[in-house]
């Protein structure tokens, strides 16, 4: 990553552009993008841009995800679905140190071989907000963790500004989007595209009366050199030209009328309420709300491991057959499993209770003390993915409440 | 690099560059501490790596055992020979058990050291009291035997060790040169066998009974429950809160605040531990299934 050039103008790139776009990070780096499998838009490696869901809309809500065929959807339409960065930057499996026995006896290396570059298109404000707070944990606390450190150096950024919310989503609360821009100064992507073509029903473009007629177009802006190198080239090949004053300030207009959409929710609607969260909720370990959600919560880990930024692991000793080599292999591990917090051999969050309790004060307040920052980017995940549908945002409006005074809580 | 955060300690330039490291350690003598308890003392196979290593009192490192796994353990030896290290460990999980069954001789792998050590500097000039309850001993070892050797630094040093039994008390043998030193020693069992003519009780009881606390700070070990009454004695003598320093254990898997395993309210116990002042942690112990 180079040092920020925000101020290049924003060029605009066709279908045509994209799908070029696409090919020219294939040259050099593993390209990852959204795609339809599985009943749901995954993030997966792509070879070009006609991988991308176009025709696809999400629909969303507490436990529920459902993909409908709709021919007004272009590319990004879409809302985020149960992958993130976090599946490619922190995978679920990941080899961390090699034993070897030798002559010599034992001993530790790192993994052989540089894992391949990556690319990744669409990503929301949100998952660049989640991306940083990666960044503080396996970076930032005084020690790094290798692996990471290549893969985040090495990392392109296609970013996209969203023009449709779902009803799960609250960035509008954690000011993580839905601009791209949004999730902070410093988080610049690489290249951030804002789609002015026509959009399905609830979007931004049927708020900014974009004919339903035009073609799919992009603004494309260039955050870094390297995004702009990439620029320059569409450019050169004929393939991004200048965009035009009014698509300049569509392009600008298109996250607004998304963030005005989020800002109308009426009360109810979903919505964090971030002040004084952390003290709040470290005040009310033993409120009975946590008895309540746990009567709901199945302690499926479901949430943990769409969560974007979520880290907690656990390794796995994986040993050669004649025992002359192991493999320290890293998982993810989640707070919602016994195995989490066993200590000889009894767990110390043995309730469901105690483990509701542990992942939401971990997300939304003990992580302000490491790291600085909340561990929540409003992406909805944990909410739509949830197979019961247990909303967070619904979780912290109840232990709000002040507990009965006359009961008190166990976990 | 960013720097740790005020209250961590900052890990050894090898171990920041790459956590997952370990270096072979031989095992060079292995001795019966207590019923299914062993001490190891470990020597670094690496010439540069054993002249390299340093470690404070209540550090702990991360021993592996290629294909079973690790298992965080204190540093037990004196952290002014680094170059043998002992680690006192229960048999009590996979990597223990196997452990247990290690032979002098027998090379396993380690890294560290890691955690925040005992507040010894903080205590110059006034009363040390460590207090112990089984093997918790093992993570203020390195600190008893520091203040033996600093001895004139500190007016009254103090160990009141508990255990269940005759039969678990940590480092018996060690005594004799630790009041020679000019350390107090005393020891109580919560039930006596027919050889026991000491104390019978808890260590509870001998905080209580210590006099004027005021110049005095307490290092505490030993299980939660335990912890909490010692703080609770320790206030009845005018041992306030911010004066007890209690070592905390909680399953671990990285060490370096990157697995989450460890966590315990707020803090990392890897990095923000495992030795904690008392009234930052007070609260939390007495929430059950933190």
């Amino acid at each position: 990553m180079g040092p920020p050039t925000d101020t290049a103008a924003p060029l605009e790139l066709g279908p045509a552009g994209l799908d070029r776009l696409v090919c020219i990070l294939a040259e050099t780096h593993r390209v990852i993008g959204p795609t339809v499998a599985d009943g749901a838009v995954v993030l997966r490696e792509i070879a070009s841009a006609a991988e991308l869901p176009v025709g696809w809309i999400d629909e969303q809500e507490g436990g529920r995800y459902r993909l409908h065929a709709d021919a007004s959807a272009g590319p990004f339409d879409h809302v985020v679905g149960p992958f993130s960065l976090k599946n490619f930057l922190f995978p679920p499996r990941e080899t961390v140190a090699l034993l070897e026995r030798g002559a010599e006896g034992w001993r530790s290396r790192p993994p052989e071989g540089a894992p391949r570059a990556l690319a990744v298109v669409g990503v929301r404000g949100c998952d660049l907000a989640a991306l940083a707070i990666q960044d503080r944990v396996f970076l930032g606390s005084g020690h790094v963790d290798p692996a990471y450190q290549a893969r985040r150096r090495d990392l392109i950024l296609v970013a996209v500004d969203c023009r449709r919310a779902a009803p799960t989503c609250f960035c509008h609360s954690t000011g993580s989007g839905p601009a791209a821009c949004d999730a902070g100064a410093g988080r610049v992507a690489d290249l951030t595209l804002v789609d002015l073509g026509p959009g399905p029903a609830g979007s931004a473009a049927e708020d900014l009366g974009i004919e339903p007629s035009a073609a799919r177009r992009f603004a494309c802006r260039a955050g870094t050199l390297r995004g702009a190198a990439i620029l320059g080239r569409l450019r050169a090949e004929g393939l991004a030209g200048s965009l035009a004053p009014a698509d300049s300030e569509l392009s600008a207009a298109v996250p607004r009328a998304t963030a005005a959409r989020l800002a109308a929710r009426g009360p109810g609607e979903r919505h964090l309420d971030t002040e004084g969260l952390r003290d709040l909720l470290f005040d009310r370990l033993d409120h009975p709300r946590w008895d309540d959600v746990a009567a709901r919560c199945l302690a499926c880990t479901n949430c943990t491991l769409v969560c974007p930024t979520c880290f907690c692991a656990s390794v796995t000793e994986i040993p050669a057959l004649d025992a002359e080599r192991v493999e320290r292999e890293r998982r993810w591990e989640s707070c919602f499993s016994l195995d989490h917090s066993r200590m000889h051999g009894r767990a110390v969050r043995h309730s469901t209770a105690a483990r509701y309790r542990q992942w939401l004060t971990h997300k939304l307040a003990g992580w302000i003390d490491q790291f600085g920052v909340s561990g929540c980017t409003g992406c909805g995940r944990c909410i739509t993915w949830c197979p019961v549908g247990i909303d967070l945002t619904a979780e912290v409006a109840a232990l709000r409440a002040p507990p009965p005074a006359s009961e008190g809580g166990r976990a | 690099m960013t720097p740790p955060p005020a209250g961590r300690a900052a890990l050894p330039g090898s171990l920041a560059a790459d956590p997952w490291r370990s270096h072979a350690a031989r095992i060079v003598a292995i001795r019966d501490e207590a019923p299914g308890v062993r001490g190891y003392d470990l020597e670094l196979c690496d010439s540069a790596v054993r002249e390299a290593y340093r470690f404070r009192p209540g550090q702990f490192n991360m021993l592996l055992l290629p294909g079973i796994g690790e298992a965080a353990i204190s540093i037990a030896s004196d952290p002014d020979a680094p170059h043998r290290l002992t680690h006192t460990v229960r048999a009590v999980g996979n990597v223990t058990d196997a452990l247990a069954r290690r032979c002098e001789g027998d090379e396993i792998l380690l890294r560290g050291p890691f955690g925040t050590p005992w507040p010894l500097g903080a205590l110059e000039g006034g009363d040390v009291i460590v207090v112990a309850g089984g093997l918790g001993l093992a993570s203020q070892r390195a600190a008893i035997l520091t203040l033996a050797r600093q001895r004139n630094a500190y007016r009254r040093v103090v160990v009141l060790a508990g255990a269940k039994a005759p039969a678990g008390l940590l480092y018996a043998g060690e005594d004799a040169a630790w009041r020679a030193a000019g350390i107090e020693v005393e020891r109580v069992v919560e039930s006596a066998d027919a050889g026991w003519r000491g104390a019978v009780g808890l260590v509870t009881d001998l905080v209580a009974r210590l006099g004027d606390g005021r110049r005095a700070g307490v290092l505490c070990c030993g299980p939660d429950g335990m912890m909490r009454a010692v703080a609770a004695a320790a206030a009845g003598v005018g041992i306030g809160p911010e004066r007890v320093w209690v070592s905390m254990e909680r399953p671990m898997s990285c060490a370096v605040g990157q697995c989450g395993l460890c966590q315990f309210g707020p803090f990392f116990v890897c990095l923000d531990g495992p030795v904690f002042r008392y009234d930052r942690v007070a609260r939390l112990l007495e929430i059950p299934g933190l």
